[in-house]
């Protein structure tokens, strides 16, 4: 024991004083070090995938002149139906697109109940104090202030992705976008058929095939994990509907107007209601099995 | 004495690490956050640690109509963040390298896009042995659905 202790510290002490040797070399030579370690750090290049959160879906579609409706949410008492992380992880998504659609109509009771059941699934799956018992009762007082509600939302979504990702459970993080991507697109569907087909609604619905892309390549990142596995194949069958809507668009411009900047282009969208109907029945069948 | 050695120094990385993590989020959360201001954010946390010299990008789609302010922020001991928005043809829409490093953006969309932010931490001006590395966030935040209508 003590000739290993002897012979460790020899090496600590061989170590240290290369590193000084290190520390006192030219200034050249410092050039060159640093000039080779930017370089290969130049290199790196991280990929981030931003996908809309439940909050800007919700948004888009109330600016989009849809109607609150409870019967399109996912109900409360289903919440005791789901026991696997799967389906726990998914159905937060759910809950959380529901939440932000309550409350940005709202509807204080229905939100203080989704934001509960929220912190139910967020608490089973093991995201500790994502959503704590101080949020909910600052949800409570601040009910009728959308601003403090839709803010005190943004706050649970931001602790519940950062603690998924900073805990190396980035794949459940993707999984929860993922519930609330398809709650969100199963909403707007709904609201479509039931208002002989907003055209703006149906614009942004059909301008949600450019966050499935980024979505699935965000799961593809976790492709190899046994739950992702389930879910990608979702995304495709939605992928080969949403691939028939036709688009072109002009350059982008930058133009600055009255203070205020604007990306300019004029787009063409061709979404036929047969593709729409189709849409809206694969989200309603995928939607369904994910509550169920 | 070596397997003693060697969970030391598992511990440290890992301590570190989540050091590096939790401080990041903190980081995102209290200070840059609070950038975002009027606009509400949308609640998706993008922040990492980088080095100096190293880029990252994020690939987001933004909605026609909507107002949107981006902001980018990096630890205090990092050099200036650089941050440009580009389209998928990777044509340069913004630069805040021309506007003094400004940590934010804020524009509007006539029709829905999927846009790049590129974010690169600058090399620092005085050479140093170490390479600076630190958090840096992304955050997006848009404005409150009244405010747009109202505008």
């Amino acid at each position: 024991m003590l000739r290993n202790l002897l012979n460790f510290s020899i090496l600590v002490f061989v170590v240290l004083i290369l590193y000084s040797c290190k520390g006192t070399s030219s200034d050249e030579n410092q050039l060159l070090d640093s000039t080779t370690i930017a370089d290969q750090v130049n290199k790196a290049k991280q990929i981030i995938y931003g996908i809309p959160s439940p909050v800007e879906t919700a948004m888009l579609m109330k600016r989009a002149g849809a109607k609150y409706s409870q019967e399109f949410l996912n109900p409360i008492e289903n919440l005791g139906n789901y026991s696997s992380t799967l389906s726990m992880a998914l159905n937060l998504g759910v809950y959380s697109a529901d939440l932000s659609f309550s409350s940005m109509f709202d509807q204080s009771q229905a939100s203080i109940k989704y934001l509960s059941a929220c912190k139910k699934l967020a608490d089973d799956l093991g995201i500790l104090n994502a959503i704590d018992k101080s949020l909910i009762t600052r949800m409570e007082n601040n009910i009728n202030n959308r601003d403090s509600v839709m803010e005190i939302i943004s706050e649970s979504f931001m602790n519940t992705n950062s603690f998924l990702k900073e805990n190396d459970r980035g794949e459940i993080a993707a999984i929860i976008l993922t519930g609330g991507w398809i709650e969100g697109l199963y909403i707007a569907c709904q609201i479509v058929k039931n208002t002989s087909y907003n055209q703006e609604l149906m614009e942004r619905i059909a301008d949600q095939r450019l966050s499935l892309n980024t979505l699935i390549s965000l799961l593809n990142d976790y492709k190899n994990d046994a739950n992702v596995k389930q879910v990608i194949p979702m995304l495709e069958k939605l992928k080969v509907i949403f691939d028939k809507i036709q688009s072109k668009s002009s350059k982008l411009e930058v133009v600055e107007k009255d203070g205020k900047t604007y990306i300019s282009s004029t787009s063409e969208i061709v979404f036929p209601k047969e593709v729409f109907d189709e849409l809206e029945k694969v989200t309603s069948e995928i939607r369904s099995n994910i509550i169920k | 004495m070596k397997k003693i050695f060697l969970s030391l120094l598992a511990f440290n990385v890992v301590f570190f690490s989540y050091q590096s993590f939790s401080q990041c989020k903190n980081f995102a959360k209290k200070i840059c956050k609070l950038e975002l201001l009027p606009y509400v954010h949308d609640g998706i946390y993008n922040a990492t640690v980088l080095s100096e010299g190293e880029t990252a990008e994020l690939y987001k789609t933004f909605y026609a109509g909507q107002e949107y302010r981006i902001a980018v922020c990096g630890d205090e001991n990092l050099p200036p963040i650089q941050f440009q928005v580009l389209d998928t043809d990777r044509n340069v829409l913004y630069d805040n390298k021309k506007h003094n490093y400004a940590k934010t953006w804020d524009f509007k969309l006539q029709s829905s896009k999927q846009l790049i932010i590129s974010i690169q931490v600058q090399t620092a001006e005085e050479l140093t042995d170490q390479i600076l590395s630190g958090c840096v966030a992304v955050l997006v935040g848009f404005l409150n659905v009244e405010d747009t209508l109202q505008k």
